[in-house]
């Protein structure tokens, strides 16, 4: 943590933490305190008297079948996305590092995805996929395949699970292949002695000796699933048709800035700032771990 | 690969070359889209080659907009105006507080520690509305500094620049305190040119992070002259008419994507080696 | 007046571990002070505190006359040189020389003046742009000497400087700085682990054990007259013998199995077993001597041969070193004297010098 040789105290170090502490304080330690605290509050509906509730406004949150249901959907939609982008990465990743010619290459085509917005991303795929006029979706139609996300949930659900993944492709490409290219040439060239097929020795030497950079990128894609995401489901189907892709963030951001229910929207801010506090004390552990390597 | 085996190595560049074609198939589109009329583009099937339309379109919407939103040039200006403050805002205060955390021991180093560490993962999604409403207290709406200053408050930067410095041999800063040089000679001097390739990968992250910014720049901007590209799409999505203008919108995603692209690809050795080092 | 003065120096950590255990040398100006002994001896934080890289617990440092105590490394006027040699990565040759000089405001003509000089001495001439990852080892080396010599400091420190470089390398290097030290004769204070290293090169050597200097003194008088069982059998390669005897006729002789050996001069010492030490170089083959060897392994080396043996009869390892070839099998049996001036007494418990 603080290196052996360092230099004494003084005013200095103080100098130099305030400004990102000062903006941490104003920024993030301030509005994070406001949202915990009215969330134990309820507010009538004139906005006159404040009524301190315990955790009243959570117990009822989590009886409304309908945030459940978002927290569920969420789930799953975090899930498919990180899979979908980790095995499709994971499949190239493996791909570029057998291959002698050509790795550079490889790798400025598919970091592209990485420099695009969500929401372009979104807009990508949603013209792609528009239902009159969409080149894969008329390719569907013609094959007899109705395809329409604006009014079909599951199809919306496919779509933004696509989107989201494909922009996260050339991130988890990138960390596997820097992990498999920093196994040692001797460990795969033992395997070969010993007569493993190069299917047997990705799965028994690679992909085992790679299980921490997975684990990284599972909890980095499960993050950037939860909350990097909206500008995608905001272009593509508004969390829509009939809530079929509203997640978490979303409904925060529906209910505080379209419905104006702050109370209510700051008991969702808060469950989300636990769940992100669990994955990054779970990420912090894993990089700790890391560390003694 | 050890063994030489012509039929698995093809194997393995056809499924890189597959990958590859489905990874840019939508940016392939988007060009294509970018360069026909709009009522190209209503008709079925679409195409998939390039049309002529494409200056035109450019020239379009960099003038005037789409639909009723603000020219494109100024929206390019505001990403980019935004992008380089968040970068240059977060690279300047993490290396300070990283400088702070690693070579100084003071009191309540450990406290500042925590508390910058705890925003590290917490994105501004997470805290959006309490924020919204602390920026909107200090007047800060509809400015740049309203657009930047929160986002500057995350711990990712100070946490790298943390692992970059932990890596300099010790050695160096004995080597400059017999040479005479105090601790902002050092940093100037010394540890800031060594750590030239962390903050340059940290220049890409940030620059991409900043300028893809969609949710915060659309709570706390309105005027329409403040508005960025990449929220622009929304809107333009939305535009009154029954089918969105698809070249125009397809002309302005590519406008959007292309400065971090050109971003990532032009220092893109530098990045891969910064993400992959030192976020791990 | 001595040049740099150590006045019982302590070194304690924060978590109470205590490294130097009060340490005092007085060395002359123009020096060399070799600081030599196993890892974790406490030679390198020693050499640290006089460079002002650790804080002394108690004592006095002074140099050229000044308590320095509390000074700042860079006002200590001192230069280091450092094992991995610490060069600025992204300065060239010239920057990496002149950053010292420039921190003191020194003007650029005087800068460019000392540079070349040293440059000159060092034969850097040709390096002076490149940077420090275009240097080889040696060069990289010559630069770090060349950072500490610009400086003209009162003394120089070296710590473990050789020990990055190949053995032939480390040899030639080791001639350099001696050449170089002697040539400016400024006082030099140098840790290695090394002692042929610290042998060839000091004009005094410290040796250092858990914090304690188990002696001072120069290298002939260490390999003469170790004053403790750790320095007898620190110096000298292979390293000298030890067996427990038993002090028989007042002192004046020792029984070693059936054999006595007579003194050359008696031993006053209280205690009836003493460890007898002797060198393996000390060691003649002679056919009336009263040891017997068995033979367990021989190594022949062209000029000389080692032989490693067993006391015969017992376990205990003796080592012989000769000036010439030997066709010994194993299990045979060597018959050996050693001439009784040769020979090294300490106490069993003490591990100090009684004769």
């Amino acid at each position: 943590m603080l290196k052996q040789v360092h230099f004494k105290s003084s005013a200095l170090p103080y100098m130099l933490v305030a400004p990102q502490i000062i903006i941490t304080l104003v920024f993030f330690m301030w509005p994070a305190s406001q949202a915990i605290y009215q969330s134990l509050l309820i507010e009538d509906a004139f906005g006159g008297n404040t009524q301190f509730v315990w955790f009243d406004n959570f117990i009822e949150l989590f009886d409304d079948d309908h945030y459940v249901k978002t927290f569920v959907r969420t789930l799953f939609y975090s899930a498919m996305v990180a899979l979908l982008s980790l095995s499709v990465s994971l499949i190239l990743a493996a791909m570029a590092d057998r291959v002698i010619r050509g790795t550079g290459i490889y790798r400025t085509l598919l970091i592209w995805p990485y420099a695009v917005a969500p929401v372009i991303a979104g807009a990508l795929w949603a013209f792609l996929f528009y239902p009159t006029t969409g080149i894969i979706s008329t390719a569907l139609t013609k094959i007899g395949y109705e395809w329409n996300h604006q009014l079909n949930g599951n199809q919306a659900m496919f779509l933004v699970i696509i989107a989201a993944a494909w922009k996260q492709i050339s991130y988890n490409f990138l960390f596997f292949l820097a992990g498999m290219q920093a196994i040692p040439k001797s460990l795969i060239e033992a395997a070969a002695i010993d007569a493993a097929s190069p299917a047997k020795r990705f799965w028994t030497i690679i992909f085992p000796l790679i299980t921490p950079t997975t684990f990284f990128l599972l909890v980095v894609n499960i993050v950037y699933a939860f909350f990097e995401t909206f500008g995608i489901i905001h272009v593509v189907t508004k969390g829509g048709p009939a809530n079929a892709t509203e997640t978490l963030v979303y409904k925060v951001y529906k209910d505080g800035f379209i419905g104006l229910d702050l109370g209510g929207s700051s008991v969702q801010s808060v469950i989300l700032m636990v769940l992100v506090i669990a994955m990054t004390v779970f990420q912090f552990k894993f990089i700790e771990r890391k560390v003694e390597y | 690969m050890i063994e030489n085996r012509p039929v698995s190595t093809f194997i393995s560049h056809a499924i890189l070359i597959a990958g590859i074609a489905i990874v840019i198939f939508p940016i392939w589109i988007t060009i294509v889209a970018a360069s026909h009329d709009a009522a190209r583009l209503l008709q079925v099937p679409l195409p998939l080659g390039l049309g002529d339309q494409f200056f035109d379109n450019l020239k379009y919407v960099l003038g005037k907009g789409v639909g009723d939103s603000a020219p494109l040039g100024l929206m390019l200006f505001n990403s980019l105006i935004m992008a380089l403050m968040i970068a240059f805002g977060k690279i300047a205060i993490s290396l300070l507080s990283a400088y702070a955390i690693v070579y100084f021991d003071f009191r309540f180093r450990m406290f500042f520690f925590w508390m910058i560490f705890i925003t590290l993962m917490l994105p501004v999604e997470v805290r959006i509305i309490p924020t919204y409403a602390v920026v909107a207290d200090l007047g800060m709406l509809d400015s740049y500094w309203g657009l930047t200053i929160p986002l500057i408050a995350s711990a990712t930067a100070t946490f790298m620049f943390r692992q970059t410095f932990l890596s300099v041999p010790d050695e160096l800063l004995e080597a400059a305190r017999i040479d005479g040089a105090g601790p902002m000679r050092f940093f100037f001097d010394i540890l800031l040119p060594v750590s030239r390739t962390s903050i340059a990968a940290m220049f890409v992250i940030l620059f991409i992070y900043g300028w893809n910014q969609y949710l915060w720049p659309l709570i706390v901007t309105t005027d329409k002259s403040m508005v960025t590209i990449v929220m622009s799409i929304k809107g333009m999505m939305e535009a009154l008419e029954e089918t969105p203008q698809w070249d125009y919108i397809m002309m302005t995603s590519l406008l959007a994507m292309i400065p971090p692209v050109i971003v990532v690809i032009l220092m893109q050795k530098i990045f891969v080696k910064g993400l992959t080092e030192t976020e791990k | 007046m001595s040049h740099i003065q150590i006045k019982n120096i302590e070194k304690v950590y924060p978590n109470g571990y205590k490294a130097i255990h009060g340490i005092s040398v007085d060395i002359e100006e123009g020096e060399f002070i070799v600081l030599v002994g196993p890892s974790g001896c406490g030679k390198s934080t020693l050499l640290r505190m006089v460079a002002g890289l650790e804080t002394i617990t108690s004592g006095e440092v002074s140099i050229a006359g000044r308590k320095v105590n509390d000074l700042e490394p860079s006002q200590r006027d001192i230069a280091m040189v450092f094992q991995n040699y610490a060069l600025y990565p992204h300065m060239t040759v010239y920057k990496n020389m002149a950053y010292g000089l420039k921190n003191l405001k020194t003007p650029r003509d005087e800068i460019d003046r000392r540079v070349s000089e040293a440059a000159k001495l060092l034969e850097l001439e040709e390096l002076m742009q490149r940077k420090p990852k275009q240097l080889s080892g040696g060069q990289r080396q010559r630069v770090a000497m060349g950072r500490a010599i610009v400086r003209k400091p009162a003394a120089f420190l070296f710590d473990e400087p050789l020990s990055n470089l190949d053995a032939k390398l480390r040899v030639q290097m080791r001639l350099v700085i001696k050449n170089l030290q002697t040539r400016l004769g400024t006082t030099t204070l140098y840790v290695t682990h090394d002692q042929v290293e610290a042998m060839t090169m000091a004009d005094r050597l410290i040796i250092l054990k858990d914090g304690i200097a188990e002696q001072i003194g120069t290298p002939m008088t260490l390999y003469d007259k170790p004053q403790t069982r750790f320095v007898a059998g620190f110096i000298g390669s292979p390293a000298m013998n030890f067996i427990d005897v038993e002090l028989t006729d007042n002192g004046s002789s020792i029984k070693l199995g059936k054999n006595k050996i007579t003194l050359s001069e008696k031993l006053k010492h209280t205690a009836n077993i003493v460890t007898m030490g002797f060198r393996p170089e000390h060691i003649k083959l002679d056919e009336n001597g009263p040891i017997g060897l068995k033979v367990l392994l021989t190594e022949n080396l062209g000029a000389e041969s080692v032989i490693h043996a067993a006391l015969a009869g017992t376990d205990s390892p003796i080592t012989i070193r000769l000036n010439k070839r030997i066709n010994a099998k194993n299990g045979d049996i060597l018959k050996v004297s050693v001439e009784p001036k040769k020979l090294h007494f300490f106490d069993t418990q003490t591990n100090l010098r009684i004769n």
